[in-house]
């Protein structure tokens, strides 16, 4: 059966309705909440601050450290707590989406920490984070060029699809699953993190490009929102 | 470490008139040698060469029972070690984040085209299942080892003769039967652009690769008229535009088309 309506009833440009929030971590020098639907992240942001051990420091520049914590009670069957093989990767992943905007060379020497943790997880894990991140980035006050926001497109069947579910990853019918997580810069659309999983056309990557666009600037308002001191809701609480 | 600043303003220099230090054009290829054979007691095992840059892979192969969500099919495993004889930059101890992102990357383009035939690999459904494991060494790093841990992982994978297995005695670990390891026609072609400046190369040497400032990956498979992007990978601190990812895919599909069909006629030749 080819995949003609999502199994949530949206469209298939529309995201979940997105959480958004400040300053949920009040020990830390910043932090945010980003939710999408059923994806719940926080992150949190201490430094820029001393960096140890000495032989690490960059001379030039800070370093952004970033651990993502998949907690074990958000998955359906137990994550095994601390840092996996896979975990490793999204925090290295996660700090090169938001380096390119953060003014490193303003701070050399230094470190900024960044924690992010999933609470609970529907797929677009590492999106949620990101943006997270980049909001508790910008709370805790440093100096950032442009914002980046991130976004999972897929293509599920034959249908450029955003916002993708855990359902519909799990979808092997027809053209089967693709998942393309875009982070973007806000003013240059410049991309700082892509990653892509499945099948899809070479013809038809510039069609994924086009929705994460269209998509980060949509996630771009909400966190702004909330940067603002709004408590962004737009759906019922989970 | 790191290269000196000089070395990195003249590469990106002579790179801004579509130069490069060994003479290559933008997106050519240093040479590409595959051997197999590295070792006899591996299910099957690839040595690959892109100029002075050397990876050698080993498939081995054991049973295990199945994941509660696939348990009909087979599994794989990707490892990767970057040892200090690669170059004096590594350090001994555990796999590192470049060693495990290498490993991942690999994983996904040779998991994600459909490559081996996971169904064929179910011993007893529920029960028994083979479990394919890929293990990366690097023995030389001259620049994109990605590239290479690639190659030589679908080299590997290639020559792969399944152990003789039976149900009273389990595995007979060095002792293989005739039998191939099932896989498909989509194999992949993984390839990494690097961008320097404000332009993109392919298959970067070491000072290349320590000049740059991101790098995009893809795996590639055509199982019919269409090419398929099978993974993808940004990496590196810095951003790339739109444009830069659409000049990476029509540069992909023209290195598929170059260097496809040449490293499977080198493989098929060593079989």
């Amino acid at each position: 059966m080819p995949y003609t309506k999502r199994s949530d009833g949206r469209k298939m440009d529309e995201i979940r309705p997105m959480r958004a929030e400040v300053g949920v971590v009040p020990n830390a020098d910043g932090s945010a909440l980003f939710a999408t639907g059923g994806t719940v992240a926080i992150a949190t942001v201490y430094g820029p601050k001393e960096l140890h051990p000495a032989n690490k420091r960059k001379p030039d520049r800070a370093l952004i450290r970033c651990e993502y914590n998949m907690l074990p009670f958000s998955v359906t069957e137990r994550a095994r707590p601390g840092q996996s093989r896979r975990s490793k990767e999204i925090g290295m992943v996660t700090e090169n989406a938001l380096a390119a905007v953060v003014d490193l060379k303003k701070f050399p020497q230094s470190v900024i920490d960044v924690q992010v943790l999933i609470l609970q997880a529907d797929a677009g894990t590492r999106c949620a984070g990101i943006n997270a991140a980049a909001m508790a980035l910008a709370h805790a006050g440093i100096d950032m060029k442009e914002m980046v926001s991130s976004i999972s497109i897929g293509k599920i069947d034959d249908k450029i699809v955003t916002d993708i579910t855990k359902e519909e990853e799990d979808y092997h019918e027809g053209e089967g699953p693709t998942d393309i997580p875009f982070t973007l810069t806000s003013r240059g659309k410049e991309c700082t993190h892509l990653q892509l999983d499945g099948k899809i056309q070479t013809g038809r990557f510039k069609e994924s490009i086009d929705a994460a666009i269209v998509a980060c600037e949509k996630v771009l308002d909400v966190q702004m929102r909330a940067l603002k001191g709004e408590i962004v809701n737009e759906g019922e609480e989970k | 470490m790191d290269i000196p600043t000089i070395t990195k303003n003249r590469i990106r220099e002579l790179l801004k008139e579509g130069h490069r230090l060994d003479g290559r054009s933008q997106f050519e290829n240093r040479e590409i040698v595959i051997e197999t054979g590295v070792s006899d007691n591996a299910e099957g095992s690839a040595r690959v060469r892109i100029g002075k840059t050397e990876v050698i892979v080993g498939v081995k192969m054991q049973t295990q029972e199945p994941y509660s969500d696939h348990k009909d099919e087979g599994t794989l495993m990707v490892g990767m070690e970057i040892n200090p004889s690669a170059g004096e930059r590594y350090e001994p101890g555990p796999p590192k984040i470049d060693a495990i992102e290498i490993a991942r990357v690999v994983d996904r383009g040779i998991r994600e085209s459909g490559y081996i035939d996971f169904k064929k690999l179910c011993v007893e459904e529920g029960k028994t299942v083979w479990s394919v494991m890929i293990d990366i060494y690097a023995i030389n790093d001259d620049g994109n080892l990605l590239d290479a841990s690639a190659i030589a992982a679908v080299a590997a994978l290639k020559m792969s003769k399944i152990p003789i297995y039976t149900e009273e005695d389990g595995v007979q670990h060095g002792k293989h039967s005739e039998e191939n390891l099932p896989l498909t026609s989509e194999e992949s072609l993984m390839m990494t652009f690097y961008k320097i400046g404000d332009k993109l190369v392919f298959d970067p040497t070491r000072d290349e690769e320590d000049s740059s400032s991101a790098r995009l990956t893809l795996a590639i498979s055509q199982p019919g008229k269409e090419k398929i992007i099978n993974s993808m990978q940004k990496g590196g601190l810095d951003s790339l535009s739109t444009e830069h990812l659409n000049e990476v895919i029509s540069e992909a599909e023209k290195v598929y088309d170059k260097l496809f069909g040449e490293l499977s006629k080198q493989v098929d030749n060593l079989k």
